[in-house]
């Protein structure tokens, strides 16, 4: 309660009141100074990027300043000269991915060739995939190993390399409180790094440990960046938003392989058009001994293990 | 202008400058604690700030354990908001007139908790700058699709609903008139029911995943719901207590003896749906046992959680224990041991004991451990410190008004 009366007044102010303004102003200034840290950010965000629409609420005019805007900004920040493109999806085409369980040796060529393809941190040596060790006999991921170090086929085991399923169920395009990601008409599963509020919500709710998020600022060498980039692919993720595997879709929309098919040496890998009858993907799913990852949880997956 | 505005006119303002005045004044031990207070709060901003600029690798959180000690106290944080409404029913739905006198104590704790709840989800977005996308209109608020997007509705709708039922009767209370039931009791029954959603809701939001066995768990909502019932009642019979040393403000038996009551059955109830979910987990066996079995006894020689989970265990048994004697309403120094306890063994048991087995082992089965970093344990406590100060400086101006102390009329009387 106030208690004003009987203390000294000076000028009509009351020691009280001087000390409390005292007080403010002083945890205004710590504060002031507490934040000091942020000052860096203004350069990183800039207006245009704050107020930066939906992917898909934007019209066309308004994503070419946006595919410019992020081309300047790639030789700002990375020195590097990049073509940032848009890639959409080909009408008639849903992509499947298949891969044979009985020839992959676990060499991890893909993982290697997804992380210079896609533009990954280099310090991380992050990929979209993994490859887990299994044990012969057995599809218990609980007894697999993804972080194993000796020379590959090792005696007894064989090798689960996990991607992105896009799944034609995606829980985390469910998750996502902001609709940063969705399904494309092609089954392929994308994200709006300008759009993704970094909450993580669809790290959690994927099944496959498909997603990845850029915990800092990636770091590649001007001279290593892949300057073939899409605005939904690999182009350089900022920090703080998730990204995943898109089927390369900056290739595959362009009629290219994926670049982790391309770097397979067993030709474990099969991938193609689900649409198209003659398609060898369609001739696998047909023909061979089909897994799929997890069916039970009903995410159906577009990417299928197979068994020669 | 009809005298009725008039009064509203001149009255609001004054009421919000009267306010702030009690907001900022006190007494010597007023201004260290919330001096202290202040100072962890400006340590957390700080931790933020670096966060922020360095990106959230200051964290200790990974590809693998995606959430932690954030998104553990915001879970925690819902409960406490929802406990409240534990003095709320007996006060309006059983007519208790004493409770009825103090559950501005329990509304007001709403209203901190959520604000602690909304920072906390805050601190660990990655990109705070795009909180707008998450605006219905403006932003893609992916509604009603997304259990986040449902989360972010209730707890600002139960925190305007509390904002309102306490501004309105303490406004009303400080102009010396009888607060219009029209004005405030709809909005009360809607809060009940609201309390109840705001947990629900925040449980939905783990146990919907399919991919994360530990989560996905019928019993999630019916234990969060409950074990809110434990840590709100146990914070507010401690509050009071408080109130009752610091201001001097009259307050019955009758409030502490109800909330006990309440306890005494939640927190037995809490051990219950805990056994039952550990037998199904463990009578069960195989996959699905991996997370709690590395909660409880660790998996693969990884043990990280293996304490802190033990020491809820503990604390909630010997709370639980302790709540059992006769007459513990009137034994208050035991009843505030059980008190603390069982406060921080639901922190323990629905803040890191929830979020974090659900990412261990990972969706791959791999084994990657979290311990929070230091600046997340900054950030941590900075947040708690604004909460306690605001839910400080709330009580510093409601209690005053409550008594009569404060009112429009007070210059007159003086």
């Amino acid at each position: 309660m106030s208690q004003d009366q009987g203390e000294p007044n000076i000028g009509g102010i009351t020691r009280r009141t001087a000390i409390k303004a005292l007080g403010a102003t002083l945890g205004a200034a710590a504060f002031a100074r507490a934040m000091v840290p942020l000052q860096s950010l203004t350069k990183e965000i800039s207006v245009d990027e704050f107020l930066q629409k939906h992917y898909r609420e934007m019209t066309p005019e308004e994503l070419e300043k946006v595919l410019r805007r992020l081309e300047k900004e790639t030789l700002e920040n990375y020195g590097a000269e990049v073509d940032i493109v848009d890639a959409r999806p080909i009408p008639g085409v849903e992509y499947g991915y298949a891969l044979n369980l009985s020839v992959c040796v676990g060499c991890r060529k893909c993982a290697e060739a997804c992380h210079k393809e896609n533009n990954h941190d280099r310090t991380t040596n992050n990929s979209y995939i993994r490859v887990l060790e299994m044990e012969q006999g057995s599809m218990d991921m609980e007894r697999g190993n993804a972080s194993y170090n000796h020379p590959v086929p090792a005696p007894g085991k064989f090798y689960m390399p996990v991607q992105c399923q896009q799944c034609a169920n995606p829980p985390c395009v469910d998750v996502c409180p902001v609709q940063a990601t969705w399904k494309e008409d092609d089954g392929i599963v994308v994200v709006d790094y300008n759009w993704c509020i970094g909450c993580r919500y669809c790290e959690a709710a994927c099944p496959y440990h498909a997603r990845r998020f850029n915990w800092k600022r990636p770091e590649i060498p001007a001279e290593e960046v892949n300057p073939v980039q899409a605005y939904l692919a690999n182009r350089i993720r900022p920090k703080g938003v998730v990204e995943k595997c898109h089927f390369c879709l900056h290739r595959t929309r362009e009629g290219k392989h994926p670049a982790c098919l391309e770097a397979c040496p067993t030709g474990a890998r099969v991938f193609g058009n689900l649409l198209d009858p003659k398609s060898d993907i369609r001739w696998v799913l047909e023909n061979k001994r089909v897994y799929i990852l997890k069916e039970e949880l009903g995410t159906q997956p577009r990417f299928f293990y197979y068994f020669d | 202008m009809s005298t009725e505005e008039l009064r509203h006119t001149l009255g609001y303002p004054k009421f919000l400058w009267r306010s702030l005045v009690l907001a900022t004044d006190g007494s010597l031990l007023f201004y260290a604690w919330m001096t202290f207070l202040t100072a962890l709060a400006l340590v957390g901003a700080n931790a933020y700030a670096h966060q922020v600029a360095d990106g959230m690798l200051l964290t200790n959180m990974s590809d693998h354990v995606s959430w932690g000690l954030y998104i553990a106290n915001f879970t925690f944080l819902v409960g406490l908001a929802a406990g409240g409404v534990m003095m709320v029913i007996p006060a309006y739905l059983y007519d208790d007139h004493e409770m009825h006198d103090v559950v501005i104590i329990g509304e007001l704790l709403a209203i901190a908790s959520l604000v602690m709840c909304t920072l906390f989800v805050v601190v660990d977005l990655g990109r705070p700058d795009r909180f707008w996308h998450l605006l219905p209109g403006i932003g893609a608020l992916n509604w009603p699709v997304s259990m986040l997007a449902w989360d972010v509705i209730v707890l600002n709708g139960y925190l305007l609903l509390n904002l309102h039922i306490v501004g309105y009767l303490l406004y009303t209370r400080f102009l010396g008139k009888t607060p219009d039931k029209r004005w405030y009791l709809p909005f009360v029954f809607i809060s009940i029911v609201w309390a109840i959603s705001i947990h629900t809701v925040t449980a939905f939001l783990f146990s919907g995943l399919g991919g994360r066995p530990f989560w996905n768990s019928a019993i999630l909502a019916p234990r969060f719901l409950n074990s809110a019932f434990v840590a709100g009642p146990a914070f507010i019979i401690v509050t009071l207590q408080l109130v009752r040393w610091a201001t001097g403000f009259k307050i019955g038996t009758g409030p502490i003896r109800t909330l006990t009551q309440v306890l005494r059955v939640t927190v037995l109830l809490n051990l219950f749906l805990l056994g039952a979910e550990l037998f199904t987990s463990f009578y069960t066996g195989g996959s699905h046992v991996s997370a709690v079995q590395y909660l409880y006894f660790g998996l693969h020689g990884y043990t990280g959680l293996v304490p802190w989970t033990w020491t809820a265990l503990v604390f909630n048994v010997t709370g639980a224990v302790i709540l059992l004697q006769g007459q513990i309403d009137e034994k208050l120094r035991w009843l505030n041991v059980a008190c603390v306890l069982v406060f921080f063994g639901v922190w323990i048991e629905k803040g890191m004991g929830l979020i974090v087995p659900g990412f261990i082992p990972s969706t791959l089965h791999e084994m990657v451990e979290y311990v929070p970093s230091l600046a997340e344990w900054k950030v941590t406590v900075g947040v708690w410190a604004l909460g306690f100060m605001i839910y400080t400086v709330a009580l510093k101006i409601a209690i005053p008004v409550l008594t009569g102390k404060e009112s429009i009329h007070k210059d007159r009387i003086q």
